[in-house]
């Protein structure tokens, strides 16, 4: 307790008897002022960090034409990024002047999802349970993480190509690099768009009225 | 029959042990707590399913909002006291920022101002410069593209620099790929995207 016994010496002196003061102090202004501090620094921290999602893109001047890799046409798909939240792919490349088939799909977990874990299959079932083992404490951490990027440089992977419109935004860039994330595809690339891909769109949209 | 008598007894209630909750929680508040650092833009931060938190030093925010405009921002007061004595001599801004114009602009988290209007924005007072007339952005299209200075500049001063790319929703994506290139134009290859977190539904 905030209180100290003033002892009384009781000396039968001539000073005058002093009173017995409790040295108790109120200390409600105090827990006032704390209680009011904590408000304060409650409301003006941000305890959760924000998230964020690593991208490591390819300076200019160490991509050459002839180090660029060729990605196989049987495992490239191509993804654009239209206007007004449209999103179209195809698979493969032109070949002997016939177009590949544009499909138009969403950012929904039915749509451009489904598509990706379709043709990633080996590499999800292998992450999934790698994930299990994980969580099952069976694997170490480091273990993990070696599994997963084994797993991930599968050859069977696909590759996909990104390509943005001008039209796109930032939002479905973050929502398609997500996908990728989610889908466990490590091969993938940001890439310029080309007035092929353009035109391709062109040719799938119906006119406007 | 007697009435039974109830004892007085004096309502004070001993207050130490709230004081000593109080100020315990202050001080985990205290030590726990990094400030929500003041932006002069809103932007509605896309979400995404990564789990990496950013670290906490070193970090250079890259703010564009869904104008396109750009703000660039370091994390310690030094920094960006650094940055803009740097950037005078780099554009040769004459005359030259004195001690209290750097010292008005290490106080400004993240900051969007051409280098030719610096003075007159710093001479404004705290609270004019979060107007949205201040908010111009730095220039950072291929005609002016002071940008590039901005964050050069950044990254001779703190070599450990990371880079925190801060951009609303709605942002074309032409912007982006303009910031990006620009970017990619000095060498700087590795982005943090900021996002908000998002649960998977399977």
């Amino acid at each position: 307790m905030a209180e100290m016994q003033v002892e009384d010496k009781g000396k039968k002196g001539k000073k005058p008897k002093q009173k017995k003061h409790a040295t108790r102090v109120d200390l409600t202004p105090m827990v006032d002022l704390g209680f009011l501090l904590i408000t304060f620094f409650m409301l003006t921290t941000s305890m959760l960090k924000p998230q964020t999602m690593e991208l490591i893109v390819p300076t200019k001047d160490d991509v050459k034409e002839e180090d660029q890799n060729k990605v196989k046409a049987s495992q490239a798909i191509t993804v654009l990024l239209g206007k007004e939240n449209r999103l179209y792919y195809y698979f493969g490349a032109q070949e002997n002047g016939v177009d590949p088939e544009l499909v138009l799909t969403d950012y929904s977990s039915s749509g451009i999802r489904q598509m990706l874990v379709k043709r990633n299959a080996e590499v999800v079932n292998n992450v999934n349970q790698l994930k299990l083992d994980k969580a099952a404490k069976k694997i170490s951490e480091e273990d993990y993480n070696k599994k997963l990027s084994e797993y991930k440089a599968a050859k069977s992977a696909p590759t996909i190509m990104i390509k943005a419109t001008d039209d796109s935004n930032y939002k479905n860039l973050v929502d398609i690099l997500d996908e990728m994330n989610i889908c466990s595809i490590a091969r993938y690339a940001i890439v310029d768009i080309t007035p092929y891909d353009l035109g391709l769109i062109d040719k799938k949209t119906p006119p406007a009225k | 029959m007697p009435k039974v008598k109830v004892p007085r007894k004096s309502t004070t209630v001993d207050m130490t042990a709230m004081c000593d909750v109080a100020f315990l929680l202050l001080t985990f508040f205290m030590l726990t707590s990094n400030f929500v650092a003041k932006e002069p833009i809103v932007v509605a931060i896309p979400a995404s399913v990564a789990e990496i938190k950013i670290p906490e030093r070193d970090i250079a925010t890259v703010l564009i909002d869904k104008d396109g405009k750009v703000f660039f921002g370091l994390d310690t007061q030094q920094d960006r006291k650094e940055l803009l004595k740097t950037l005078g001599l780099a554009f040769s801004v004459t005359p030259a920022f004195d001690e209290k114009e750097l010292n008005e602009f290490s106080k400004i988290s993240s900051s969007g101002v051409p280098i030719e209007k610096m003075h007159a924005f710093l001479a404004l007072k705290p609270d004019a410069r979060d107007s949205k007339d201040a908010a111009i952005g730095i220039p950072a299209d291929s005609i002016n593209n002071q940008f590039k200075e901005w964050m050069k500049n950044a990254r001779k001063i703190n070599p450990k620099l990371r880079l925190a790319i801060k951009a609303d929703q709605q942002t074309p994506y032409k912007v982006i790929k303009r910031v990006m290139t620009t970017l990619q134009d000095i060498k700087e290859n590795r982005y943090n995207l900021i996002t908000s977190l998002k649960e998977v539904h399977k």
